[in-house]
């Protein structure tokens, strides 16, 4: 891992500085996790903070913390950006989220249809039960006849 | 601050001694640039250096952080930085990557978060922080899987089903031992922690493509500990796994307190008082 790190270097020349008394095994996971998800965040005038979603994209659990952390500051607009987050869903308030209301908007038409059409077999069962008399009475016979266990049961 | 240069902030520190300054004149930051200090007068001092705006604006940035490798280079300088500070001074880390325009936006913060920085820098002084990871030793069953032939070669009356059957029992008994001593040193660790430390911070175990050492990492805590413990705390948590088999613990550090310096937590379960 060490070389394609030194290749990548090129501009950023990092590590000239001696050992400190920093021990010499600290391993990167332990750095990362201490340097990404804890200290505290000051917002930069950069939008440095971008970074905590952009962790999101390397598939890493341990750095994924740091939108815990960052939320706790009070960093959260990725919770309404809804290709980062399926709350954002709810509040279609951007412009961006058009696709997303869209979606909530055939919903709500799809629901309709449903209410309608549950309307009208609310009239069909009431009167299935009279199509299904006729067979009910065969009921008690048919407990004895094992020919016919397929028949459904209204 | 030349045009196409931005601020990166490592830290920031009480209105720092003379060896401070001195040895912010030593020290190699971040993209290989001398490291200074911005002073707040009267009672606060940020540790800077000047990175390429080409670098670290906020695009070149997001791009660059999905670079593990460019990642890796950014946090081991951001840490040495850090480190050789926290070796002579109560410093607060603040999270990789803080960037400002120019010194003057960085003085205008340390004005306006003066108490912050003061308050969190006060709970901070005099602690350290160590890490202590409890791993249990899955490699202890992986040497038996080739054991079984030899075992039935000395028992010939065992057929291949009971022989796989009894190595699957002694795989599960030796996994199950190893995570009652991983419990049983996780205890220890925190008597320990109750005698020593001031604040605990649980961290995600390590798993994945970083998770470099053997085992499996079951626990993965640090504790805010008082300088003059730490060795006492360390020799202690070494000495958790006495007795035990399966299990390994690790502690590192001292680190500069990381993962103290943001918000208290808000249930320190492990803290005394």
């Amino acid at each position: 891992m060490t070389d394609p790190i030194a290749n990548r270097l090129g501009s950023l020349p990092s590590r000239s500085a001696p050992p400190y008394n920093q021990p010499s095994t600290a391993n990167l996971a332990d750095i990362l996790e201490r340097v990404l998800d804890k200290g505290i965040v000051i917002a930069g005038d950069i939008q440095i903070n971008l970074l905590d979603i952009e962790l999101l994209t390397i598939k890493l659990r341990l750095l994924i913390a740091s939108v815990d952390k960052a939320k706790e500051m009070g960093i959260d607009w990725w919770e309404h950006d809804p290709s980062l987050s399926s709350r954002a869903r709810r509040t279609p308030s951007l412009d961006d989220a058009r696709g997303t209301s869209s979606l909530e908007e055939e919903n709500r038409r799809l629901r309709e249809q449903i209410e309608t059409l549950r309307a009208d077999a609310a009239l069909a069962p009431a009167e299935e039960p009279e199509a299904g008399a006729a067979p009910s009475p065969a009921r008690p016979k048919r407990s004895t006849t094992r020919a016919r266990p397929t028949r459904g049961d209204p | 601050m030349t045009a196409g240069s931005l601020v990166y902030v490592y830290a920031v520190a009480r209105e720092p001694a003379a060896t401070l300054v001195t040895m912010a004149g030593t020290l190699t930051g971040v993209a290989g640039s001398p490291v200074h200090l911005v002073l707040r007068s009267p009672a606060l001092a940020a540790v800077v250096s000047p990175v390429p705006e080409r670098d670290f604006h906020e695009t070149a940035l997001r791009r660059h952080l999905e670079d593990l490798g460019w990642l890796e280079a950014l946090a081991r300088a951001h840490h040495g930085v850090i480190e050789a500070f926290s070796t002579h001074a109560t410093v607060l880390p603040l999270r990789l990557a803080t960037v400002y325009r120019d010194d003057d936006r960085v003085r205008a913060v340390l004005h306006d978060r003066q108490g912050l920085f003061l308050d969190r820098l006060g709970r901070l002084d005099g602690h350290v922080e160590l890490g202590v990871k409890i791993y249990v030793d899955r490699g202890s069953d992986t040497p038996s899987e080739p054991a079984p032939p030899a075992a039935s070669s000395s028992d010939p009356p065992l057929g291949p089903g009971r022989s796989y059957l009894r190595h699957r029992r002694a795989e599960q008994d030796s996994r199950n031992d190893a995570e009652r001593a991983a419990e049983r040193a996780a205890e220890r660790i925190e008597a320990t922690a109750r005698a020593h430390a001031v604040e605990r911070a649980r961290h995600r175990i390590q798993e994945g493509e970083l998770a470099t050492a053997p085992g499996v990492n079951v626990s993965n805590d640090a504790y805010l500990v008082p300088a003059a413990h730490a060795d006492a705390f360390r020799a202690e948590a070494l000495r958790s796994t006495d007795g035990l088999t399966g299990v390994r613990v690790d502690v590192t550090g001292p680190w500069a307190p990381y993962s103290f310096a943001g918000l208290p937590e808000p249930d320190p379960p492990g803290s005394a008082p």
